[in-house]
């Protein structure tokens, strides 16, 4: 049951949802209006060739925006042909339907191009109070901007597409609070993973959960998207944050962004969209920023999440919960024991990059770390900036020279490593600390180990040669 | 879309919890822009031997001859969970399976099943493992049936659990319906909307950097 009727206190979640009801359909479920439709290669092609071939068109073309971010290589120079051996096709398909259907495309040299999360803020294209959808999980990732924003299916792309709207059951609240502050060295993708770890990768399940208390609010633009990002991972319908002036500051004059008397009018009806103080929520979790530590994963789920200076739980000791067969299998994937410390297991490779952790903040922080030092001998280590521009910013502030001499790899934008698609991996059995939101079963290449941490943590990490802890080193002189 | 009403069938269980949509059907396996040609990669992973090539491996469920044949799937808890990818939706569908029978699924890949004609039926867990026990006597002749109108699934003793669904997703599966071309039936509704919601928020519908 949601407190949404429209009577007395309504959440943020209430005000972005009545705002977009078309009409009601049966039993409580709505037509919703959609603002902005974002499209990528991996699964947005299907969907407009789907459309195209049905022998419908887009109903309003200056909302779609697309990219090249899934498939594409991230060497330098690259180009069409990809290192997936049937990767040019999505490029290929995605370029040729999106200029048939008049849509925005930001092709592979287009100094704009980069992660669909990470450049969808930086063009100003998500703002406040916006429905925003993408066939792509991590669209939670954008409702850090207060806009009701979630990932689909190529199908209901297809039908966003066609519509202008999408038939949607209304998802339960959640609100999770977080009091106090994070602590030094303590990131929002810690504080992710300790939720996730504590409430379960089914934690926030079918629910819109709402971030909010002291450390949300304290956190910058760049550590609500990756806090957002990973709501996908607690099985969640999506996240969202109210807009304040961070939220603001951000987008003032991004070039999708309002300008003008538009703006002035767009921040009056911002300042509107938070939960009114009484507001109900079908769910509520607390936490408490202060008790998080820098987490990593051990085992092949979010969920299995654990302060790096602990061990591998046993059991008995799991926080969330799990079945024995699950607990077992991801301990004999991992090669990992109960009771292992974690800061001892020593690592292949490390990488930094997706729409989770790849933002200039995140760059600054880890170059941070890094400057003046070295990647352990036999680690490889890998940067791939989540946009072009901010592998531009990161150059312009000499960022690139900073991993280039540590002994990371610097690459050109999008999701690479993330995943494993057929081209590069890391290989069988090869333990990767990544900053990364997936460490599920081969995700990151075959038989490949994945441990998600921060940025900061997989540069301790590349550097000590084996999980470390990121406030044991501190920032180099 | 085929319509769902009821089916009785062979059910096969993977009784785990979390399994993602990268194990029901890895990137690697998406070869085309397209929905078909995929259920040869549904559960590539676990159901290979080794990756590139496709020796069985006979420790997979899938590759029991006792559930060949099976349009049922049992599950865990968050079935379906990570990546939106369609595909793993359509790759369970021309394997065969016309129904996903779990504790509890993820969001998005519960709508996917939806718009593709695939049942999504939550139950409680220990009723999925009463299942799976009914099933392991003899998977060929224990079969499961499913009823969405009354939505009950029955265990083949007899034993029965009933599954909550939207009334709209109801109709669009009974029905078969293309959730497209029900809602362009509204499109004078969708267009009304937008010309009031544009004077109320121009900002929104304003749109691009030379504007």
């Amino acid at each position: 049951m949601t407190a949404a009727s429209g009577v007395g206190p309504t959440s943020l979640f209430d005000k972005l949802w009545a705002s977009h009801v078309i009409k009601p359909l049966q039993g409580g479920d709505v037509l919703l209006n959609i603002d902005r439709i974002w499209l990528h290669e991996r699964t947005g092609a299907v969907a407009l060739k789907s459309l195209m071939a049905a022998g419908r068109s887009v109903l309003a073309p200056q909302q779609v925006f697309v990219t090249m971010d899934h498939i594409v290589d991230t060497f330098p120079g690259r180009g069409d042909a990809t290192l997936m051996p049937t990767g040019s096709a999505f490029i290929l398909a995605t370029r040729e339907a999106a200029l048939a259907a008049g849509i925005t495309l930001f092709d592979l040299n287009d100094p704009r191009q980069g992660i669909t999360h990470v450049i969808s803020p930086e063009l100003g294209v998500v703002i406040p109070g916006v429905t925003l959808i993408c066939p792509d999980s991590h669209t939670c990732t954008q409702g850090a901007f207060g806009a009701l924003a979630w990932g689909v299916g190529s199908t209901e792309a297809e039908h966003a597409l066609a519509t202008g709207a999408l038939r949607v059951a209304k998802p339960a609240s959640m609100r999770i609070t977080v009091d106090g502050r994070l602590g030094p060295g303590v990131t929002a993708k810690d504080l992710a993973l300790h939720i996730l770890g504590e409430l379960s990768a089914a934690g926030g399940a079918g629910a819109m959960i709402e971030y909010a208390g002291e450390a949300i609010s304290a956190l910058p633009m760049e550590a609500r998207m990756t806090l957002c990002n990973m709501a996908t991972e607690l099985a969640a319908f999506s996240a969202v944050i109210a807009p304040d002036a961070v939220a603001v500051d951000y987008l003032r004059g991004r070039p999708f962004a309002p300008k003008g008397d538009d703006m002035e009018r767009a921040e009056a009806y911002w300042r509107t969209l938070r939960s009114d103080d009484d507001a109900g929520f079908d769910r509520q979790a607390q936490f408490d920023a202060a008790r998080v530590a820098p987490t990593v994963t051990w085992g092949t789920s979010p969920q299995h999440a654990s302060p790096i200076d602990g061990r591998v739980p046993a059991f008995e000791q799991l926080t969330h919960k799990d079945t024995r067969e699950s607990y077992d299998r991801a301990l004999a994937y991992m090669g990992v024991e109960p009771g292992a410390r974690l800061a001892d297991l020593r690592i292949d490779a490390a990488f930094i990059g997706s729409c989770t952790n790849s933002r200039i903040d995140d760059l600054r922080r880890t170059a941070a770390l890094l400057r003046g030092r070295k990647v352990a001998d036999g680690v490889r280590a890998i940067c791939v900036p989540g946009s072009s521009a901010v592998k531009r910013q990161a150059e312009a502030e000499g960022l690139d020279v900073v991993f280039q001499e540590a002994g990371f790899e610097w690459r050109e934008a999008g999701c690479s490593m993330c995943f494993f698609a057929g081209g590069e991996s890391f290989g069988p059995g090869q333990r990767v600390v990544t900053s990364t939101n997936r460490n599920f079963e081969s995700r990151q290449g075959p038989r490949t180990r994945s441990h998600l941490a921060s940025p900061e943590t997989v540069a301790a990490s590349a550097i000590a040669g084996r999980l470390a802890d990121p406030r044991t080193i501190g920032a180099a002189q | 879309m085929t319509p769902f009403t009821e089916l009785l069938g062979i059910a096969v269980p993977l009784l785990r919890p979390n399994v993602d949509t990268d194990a029901i059907i890895p990137s690697r396996e998406i070869k085309g822009v397209g929905k078909a040609g995929l259920a040869q990669g549904l559960f590539a992973g676990w159901r290979y031997a080794r990756v590139g090539d496709r020796t069985p491996d006979p420790d997979f469920v899938l590759n029991d001859p006792a559930y060949a044949g099976a349009s049922i799937l049992l599950s865990g808890e968050n079935f379906g969970c990570g990546s939106s990818r369609e595909h793993a939706v359509w790759a369970l569908a021309e394997y065969g399976f016309r129904a996903i029978i779990a504790v509890s699924f993820s969001p998005i890949f519960e709508n996917n099943c939806l718009r593709n004609g695939v049942l999504a039926a939550s139950v409680n867990g220990a009723f999925i493992d009463h299942l799976a026990a009914c099933v392991a006597v003899d998977p060929q002749a224990a079969r499961i049936k499913i009823d969405l109108q009354a939505q009950v699934v029955r265990a083949p003793d007899g034993r029965e659990a009933r599954f909550p669904i939207t009334p709209e997703a109801k109709m669009m599966l009974t029905q078969g319906l293309d959730a497209i071309a029900v809602t362009l039936a509204s499109i004078d509704e969708i267009t009304a909307f937008r010309t009031r919601d544009r004077a109320l928020h121009p900002w929104v519908y304003a749109g691009g950097p030379a504007s």
